[in-house]
């Protein structure tokens, strides 16, 4: 299928070091053929390309006022199967993942039973190629069933298509386990992806340890839960020099301790859940079970934190942490509830929103959500995918949004069966039109 | 976003009473001089007024608890409510229903007011709010929310002090022992703070104060002498038994010789100060016989007006 694309904005994210053209993309047509661009309008710096000779698209997308990124890679999406399609299923959120404008989705392999055995990942696989959707890069269980105990056979889980290790949110209470993991992995070149929360420390806690868990009388999760645990998983990696991702960081002494490893050169990344750049402990409000998340909503220093951790790129990508809950599960008291956010829809718009509280460039903003995950994932050296790229010759993953659309974030707003958000009831900013996958428009909002 | 407090209606009328956090000063007062009128009622020799005849109150106790509960019911009925105990935790929770099926459940049997204890902080808020998101008519009293509050304990307290100090503006007043499970000591300490008490002091050793305490106007002390010295009133607060032994305290042994209220500790208090406890007590854990049974123990005062102020503040929300 021929595509062009015309009078919308492309924007190529960038990191730090940017051009200091227009940060709101550049004026241009784009051209889509066999799956792949082969044409920017020539005003984009390196892509003085032209259309071949007697080019008739099959589609013309009017794209005015509208802008064209790379197609958003989420590096936490908990799409619920095998073991949990009460809540979602597959179908749902892979297609909730579309009208957020995601195209690329790690998840991590706390499912039932647990990503521990290629078969498992193979059938994931297997069943979200069947859906014909985003790229699903599964993270394989670090260890057995994520109990801590016995490591998994991460050689041939990676042959099945695992991109990475993870105990989700379990964490290894064993840190001889923990050694022999990153150890293991390290033989590979396998990079391990780790939530860094003491089980200790975090015991029975429910909400950020501080005067509002005090006055609610919920037990708390103090910081020194994550950095405790931060402190271990650092000194393993200054021994192993094993790559570690660092997972949903929520403190501002987090934060510190990743930047310090990363200047002392450590092989560590980061990254951080779009909903703590805005929700804090304060916003709980009357035992609002849709503010339940693990990690937990800390102070407003520590979301500050976060923003200047993203703003000096100590934390290099922001994900959804999309964790979908079934109604009968948050429906508790507030300890009862089952921790977790709808995100994939709201990725966006909460960046976008942090973007304009910031006047973080647009550019810049996206990045956090385009390329700076791809490159955690390595999904720049892998074939088959335009995965965070927008440039001549990629796979075209793309997605056209409408940054000055509104809408109000209601249950019957989201795709996703996870109907859970602090922020239902708020009207954000932020749209996707059309989401292409390899080129095709497998999403368009009517 | 910024929401109201759901026990307040959007008149500004009591609707439920979930918690003194964010309970008006005004509201309080009321609840406290209504009980003082409450209390004749209960001198005399027909102890009944008709404020409720025909209402069903229902008491949800999906927590053991003997005095809360029967203080409840005996004050739904002097005012003629037709009372209903159900012991939740012996019968359809233990058998997999759902926390708010039960609700549903018992509000179509028309109740109009339900006493409620749940071992989950903010349970009595996740009732009020599923109800009043039904539209029904049905009250909800918080008769004790995990660690979170028990407002009735707070109010009968504040009656307590009222009734013994005539004012609370100049008043020093510590409340001695677990305060970080106690749910009695984070209701006092909002209504106490509210009503005006200059000087609110929390003692204990550190495992048992939660952080932040500062930020609810409340002084924290470690030697339980320098907390007591020239207080007017002494609250003190139970230490449950699993609490005596573990991370938390080493002993019941030690944790009385240090934060049990003694004749001689007591010695640091005013010469007038009152004692109070919400009972039921640990005597020779948190408390010293002596001092139970002593002259400035009004522990008992606090069981009778308790009905008092149960009786103001059904009156208050359901009449």
């Amino acid at each position: 299928m021929k595509i062009s694309i015309v009078n919308g904005r492309v924007l190529t994210p960038f990191e730090r070091s940017a051009p200091t053209d227009d940060q709101h993309g550049i004026r241009s047509d784009l051209h889509i053929a066999d799956g792949r661009v082969i044409a920017i309008g020539d005003q984009v710096p390196g892509s003085s390309s032209v259309l071949p000779d007697g080019w008739v698209p099959d589609r013309v997308i009017d794209a005015r006022g509208m802008i064209i990124t790379p197609g958003l890679v989420d590096l936490a999406a908990r799409l619920r199967e095998p073991g949990f399609e009460y809540r979602a299923t597959l179908e749902s959120e892979m297609q909730a993942a579309l009208v957020g404008g995601v195209t690329a989705l790690v998840c991590p392999p706390d499912t039932d039973p647990p990503l521990d055995e290629p078969g498992l990942v193979e059938m994931l696989k297997h069943r979200a190629r069947g859906l014909a959707g985003a790229h699903l890069y599964p993270l394989g269980a670090l260890t057995v069933a994520l109990q801590g105990t016995v490591i998994t056979e991460m050689a041939e889980l990676a042959e099945a298509g695992c991109v990475g290790f993870s105990q989700a949110n379990v964490a290894i209470a064993d840190s001889q386990v923990l050694l022999r993991a990153l150890q293991y992995a390290k033989t590979f070149g396998f990079q391990v992806w780790l939530q860094p929360q003491d089980p200790c420390l975090a015991r029975g806690g429910i909400v950020h340890a501080g005067p509002l868990a005090s006055r609610m009388g919920l037990p708390g999760i103090p910081v020194i839960a994550e950095t405790v645990a931060l402190q271990t998983m650092l000194e393993l990696v200054r021994v192993t020099q094993a790559r570690v991702h660092f997972c949903r960081l929520s403190s501002a002494a987090g934060v510190a301790l990743v930047r310090a490893a990363k200047l002392e050169g450590l092989p560590v990344t980061c990254d951080v859940s779009v909903h703590h750049l805005h929700v804090t402990d304060q916003d709980i409000g009357w035992f609002d079970a849709n503010h339940r998340v693990d990690p937990p909503f800390r102070s407003q220093r520590d979301r500050d934190a976060i923003r200047a951790g993203l703003g000096d790129g100590t934390v290099d990508a922001i994900c959804s942490d999309h964790t979908p809950v079934d109604d009968d599960a948050k429906a508790l008291p507030y300890g009862e509830a089952e921790p977790g956010t709808t995100g994939l829809e709201l990725l966006l718009p909460l960046v976008l929103k942090w973007a304009t509280e910031t006047r973080t460039p647009l550019a810049r903003a996206i990045a956090t959500i385009t390329t700076g995950p791809a490159a955690i994932v390595g999904m720049d050296r892998m074939a088959g995918t335009g995965a965070g790229r927008l440039e001549l010759g990629s796979v075209a993953d793309l997605m056209i949004f409408d940054p000055d659309a509104l809408w109000t974030v209601d249950r019957n707003s989201l795709v996703s069966q996870g109907r859970h958000s602090p922020f239902l009831g708020y009207e954000v900013a932020g749209r996707v039109m059309t989401t292409f996958v390899a080129g095709q428009p497998i999403f368009e909002r009517v | 976003m910024i929401r109201r407090h759901p026990q307040i209606d959007g008149q500004g009328r009591l609707r439920h009473l979930l918690s003194i956090d964010g309970l008006p000063k005004a509201m309080i007062e009321r609840v406290l001089d209504t009980a003082s009128a409450f209390l004749d009622v209960s001198d005399r020799t027909v102890k009944k007024l008709p404020l409720l005849r025909g209402r069903s109150v229902f008491n949800l106790f999906f927590e053991n608890s003997t005095r809360t509960r029967t203080t409840f019911e005996i004050a739904a009925q002097r005012l003629s409510a037709d009372v209903f105990n159900l012991n939740i935790s012996a019968s359809s929770a233990s058998k997999g229903e759902s926390l708010l099926d039960t609700i549903d459940n018992l509000a179509a049997m028309n109740a109009d007011l339900f006493v409620v204890r749940h071992a989950q902080s903010g349970a009595p808020f996740l009732i009020a709010q599923h109800l009043d998101h039904l539209g029904k008519d049905v009250h909800v009293i918080n008769a004790g929310d995990g660690r979170h509050e028990h407002p009735t304990q707070a109010l009968l307290d504040a009656y307590t002090i009222r009734h013994f100090k005539k004012n609370f503006t100049g008043l020093r007043i510590a409340l001695v022992g677990d305060i970080l499970h106690s749910r009695v000591a984070r209701s006092n300490i909002h209504a106490l703070t509210t009503l005006g008490v200059p000087d609110v002091r929390a003692v204990g050793p550190a495992t048992l104060l939660p952080g932040g305490l500062e930020s609810m106007g409340v002084r924290v002390f470690h030697d339980m002498r320098e907390g007591l010295r020239d207080v007017d009133v002494v609250i003190m607060l139970r230490l449950q038994n699993e609490r005596m032994r573990g991370a938390l305290l080493p002993s019941a042994q030690e944790y009385f010789k240090h934060y049990g209220l003694t004749p001689e500790k007591l010695a640091y208090a005013a010469p007038d100060a009152i004692v109070m406890h919400p009972g039921p007590m640990n005597r020779g854990v948190e408390i010293d016989s002596a001092v139970a049974d002593g002259p400035q123990a009004v522990i008992l005062s606090q069981v009778t007006f308790g009905i008092a102020v149960r009786m103001a503040v059904l009156g208050i929300i359901a009449a």
